[in-house]
């Protein structure tokens, strides 16, 4: 048997597993994690021809290098992502949402997300990986998930243990747009702020901070004032959750946030927006946007229909 | 009982059984919890209970919020029966290099760091919810000479095994993770097992802790 395999010959910044992430561990401390993107994580899975909750590789900002050992494979790259592969002395332009069949000795260079956080790599086959709690999502705080918990190194390798038997050719007309305003609904202390503080986080300009992870994302602006207490009792948390501390500044709760927090809740981002916040690179600019619980749902279910009707396209 | 149910953005329930934190709140909260574990219900993904909330999320392509909260509300709740208490004794070593913070508290609470330690190891802990990082207990109550605020600047590293005291509440840091508690001793017992996936916490919600002072050797030489 052929041993199939990639070469890290860069990691990139921060370069993990992900899928679909895990699921009713929140009462232990264990948050979701899961790709940061869902929609370009389904759609990389469909594009190499995988089962949608299939690993994929999710990497920020600057992606890795890899150099591919075996026989030919699909691979396919969502988000929006410059890229390269190289044959030989060839080189290739890469193009996100589209199928390259790539074989021995070939390098896939992922040089950069423009103008967004996270993007994806898809491999068509099974990526050999170990799964807790029935998900293979890297969860780097708590060290669980594939590559006992951490970020992918140098020199390290990704080993296929399968190539799917079919290698496509499938594209995408799929262009990611930018969101500028974040919709959310309020949160169970909006009260606890003052009229000014609630004006100010409804009507003015938050600057993305560079302080922002998989875990949160604080933002920089005109300070939410609280007149009631910047402490409550710890309970829950979930995605999407809008905190403020003490100093006034808002900080948005994502994928591996901590599953219970003691600071007020002022909002929640609601579920239709959550893939575009989290491309938001630090440095711009956005304005929230309050809605009802029913507008949400609403565009959730849009969304939902959108993400189908994407994945049905390929 | 819950007293309210409102919805946390567009995928959770918010239940909130009111103001008070105290064990007869919280227990009620375990029972909601493991009822509702129980049962199974389409849609429910986690469940988050705290001293007294219970967050719900769930999975919005499957069920929304009106639906559960109707679900919720009709429960039939079962009684004590289902709480079993484990009792767990925590070995702690107070060695200068653990106990960060036993002269701040000395200080704030105007006590010495004897009559601290002896407060603190006479006492049993109720476990009211694990969480923050993995498998990290919030244990209560200390007495009220015993308590003490946050840091104002909270740490950006707490060691991993510290044992921390806030306001009438202990926990231990599972991994090591940034955090304002005043540290006051070390664990060399491993509280969170990342690679067991049943049962990976030693302390869940409902049980009850003590913990034993060891020497510097003893927590050397300590093995699981």
């Amino acid at each position: 048997m052929t041993k199939n395999y990639f070469e890290i010959k860069r990691a990139g910044i921060n370069t993990t597993f992900q899928d679909q992430g895990r699921n009713n561990l929140y009462h232990i401390g264990i948050p979701f994690s899961g790709a940061m993107d869902n929609r370009n994580y389904l759609l990389v899975n469909k594009l190499t021809g995988n089962k949608l909750d299939n690993p994929a590789i999710e990497f920020a900002y600057q992606g890795p290098l890899l150099k591919y050992y075996g026989n030919k494979i699909s691979v396919a790259i969502t988000g929006d992502v410059n890229f390269k592969i190289k044959r030989n002395e060839i080189i290739i332009d890469g193009k996100c949402y589209q199928t390259f069949n790539i074989q021995n000795g070939d390098e896939l260079d992922i040089i950069s997300t423009n103008k967004s956080v996270y993007g994806y790599l898809g491999i068509g086959g099974q990526i050999d990986l170990k799964y807790q709690w029935a998900s293979c999502s890297t969860n780097t705080k708590a060290n669980i998930g594939a590559n006992n918990g951490k970020k992918l190194e140098e020199n390290q390798k990704i080993n296929i243990s399968k190539i799917n038997e079919n290698l496509n050719n499938y594209k995408l007309d799929y262009i990611n747009t930018k969101i500028e305003n974040i919709r959310i609904i309020k949160g169970t202390n909006f009260d606890y702020f003052s009229e000014k503080g609630k004006k100010n986080f409804l009507e003015k300009e938050f600057t993305v901070s560079k302080l922002s992870d998989r875990m949160g994302m604080r933002l920089e602006g005109p300070k939410i004032e609280n007149i009631v207490n910047t402490n409550i009792k710890s309970e829950g948390l979930i995605k999407g959750v809008i905190q403020v501390p003490a100093d006034g500044n808002p900080i948005i709760m994502l994928s591996d946030h901590g599953t219970i927090g003691g600071y007020p809740k002022l909002g929640v981002v609601i579920s239709a927006d959550y893939d575009k916040l989290v491309q938001l690179t630090p440095g711009s600019k956005i304005r929230f946007k309050e809605v009802e619980l029913s507008d949400a749902e609403t565009l959730f279910k849009l969304y939902e229909l959108e993400t189908q009707n994407l994945i049905s396209r390929i | 009982m819950i007293k309210n149910i409102l919805n946390l953005g567009d995928a959770a329930l918010y239940c909130d059984f009111g103001k008070d934190v105290n064990k007869e709140t919280n227990i009620q909260v375990i029972r909601y919890f493991k009822s509702i574990q129980n049962k199974n219900i389409e849609g429910i993904n986690n469940l988050t209970p705290s001293y007294n909330k219970l967050i719900v999320s769930f999975d919005l392509k499957k069920t929304n919020f009106k639906d559960l909260k109707n679900i919720i509300e009709n429960l039939t709740i079962t009684n004590t029966s289902d709480l079993k208490n484990k009792k767990i004794e925590i070995p702690v070593c107070t060695h200068e290099n653990f106990s960060l913070d036993i002269k701040r508290l000395e200080q704030i609470l105007n006590l010495s760091r004897e009559d601290i330690y002896k407060n603190f190891f006479d006492k049993e802990f109720f476990c009211y919810m694990t969480g923050f990082i993995a498998g990290m207990p919030f244990l209560g109550d200390l007495d009220y000479n015993m308590r003490a605020e946050r840091l104002e600047t909270p740490r950006v590293k707490v060691p991993k095994g510290s044992i921390g005291l806030t306001e009438q509440f202990a926990n231990i840091y599972t991994y090591e993770s940034p955090g304002g508690w005043n540290i006051i001793g070390n664990t060399p017992m491993n509280i969170f097992n990342n690679l067991k996936e049943k049962d990976p916490n030693l302390i869940n919600p409902g049980d009850i802790i003590s913990f034993k002072e060891i020497t510097k050797d003893q927590y050397n030489n300590y093995n699981d």
